[in-house]
């Protein structure tokens, strides 16, 4: 039985070491810019991922509904933001602090949103799903890795 | 989380406004959704509320099993400032009048 090393480990004076190979890194590179294109430009009437990540806040009464995302929708955005630009400053680093590695957790939830909802997944989705000469394999083969390194991280956040 | 030493109880609130039950309670209801991991939502209502894992981790099992979970109540006002929160962090929360 072989025990694969964690990427991300938190160290004893509380920053992270971050140990992912240069080809995943490159993987990653143009993912926040395009998190930042969807939020800029997507309709958040009809884009279906962009109400993912803004869902309804009140299902009983619409008119606070509304009210709620006029108020808090640019702050989210404004959060949404520092995380990519957290994440772009950093993409390269061999270790993060606390709060920029919250913001790659961030930005990776919300890709693993987006990706999610384009690709309509259920908890029974798998690669096999989708034939290999099918454009969403590879975008689901992408959503797999998002999901094994958010894994990682939540570990390495949540460990003692 | 820090408390305000001090916080102001009456509100003014703007003429007009329709809410004729102040003192109805509202409660935030996260609903189970295939994309979100069961570790990543534990995690938030950790951080979030400062449950421990204990707890966080039932309330992600309820969401995961029963399909939603309330995880927390309070003012109108409390209500849609932890919405916001959950919003942040990508889950899928929803609030509503608790009766």
């Amino acid at each position: 039985m072989s025990v694969r090393e964690p990427s991300i480990v938190r160290r004893a004076d509380g920053r992270f070491d971050v140990d992912i190979p240069e080809d995943q890194r490159d993987v990653l590179r143009g993912l926040p810019d395009q998190l930042r294109q969807l939020l800029t430009d997507a309709d958040p009437e009809t884009d279906e991922a962009l109400r993912r990540l803004f869902p309804r806040a009140d299902l009983d009464d619409p008119a606070h509904a509304a009210e709620f995302d006029r108020m808090v929708r640019e702050d989210l955005l404004l959060q949404r933001e520092a995380s990519i630009e957290a994440m772009e400053r950093t993409l390269d680093a061999g270790e993060l602090k606390e709060d920029e590695l919250v913001g790659w957790l961030g930005v990776l939830n919300d890709l693993r949103l987006v990706l999610g909802t384009r690709l309509a997944v259920t908890e029974e989705t798998t690669q096999d799903d989708f034939a290999p000469d099918d454009p969403r394999a590879h975008a689901y083969a992408l959503y797999g890795y998002l999901t094994y390194l958010e894994d990682e991280i939540v570990q390495a956040l949540s460990a003692d | 989380m820090g408390r305000n030493a001090v916080a102001p109880v009456e509100v003014d609130r703007p003429a007009g406004d329709q809410d004729l039950e102040p003192d109805v309670p509202w409660v935030v209801i996260v609903w189970n959704d295939p994309i979100n991991l069961m570790s990543y939502v534990a995690y938030v209502f950790q951080k979030l509320f400062g449950y421990s894992r204990e707890k966080a981790t039932r309330l992600m099992l309820d969401v995961h099993e029963k399909g939603r979970a309330a995880v927390s109540h309070g003012s109108k006002e409390k209500c849609e400032f932890d919405v916001s929160r959950l919003h942040a962090h990508g889950l899928w929360a929803t609030m509503q009048k608790d009766r």
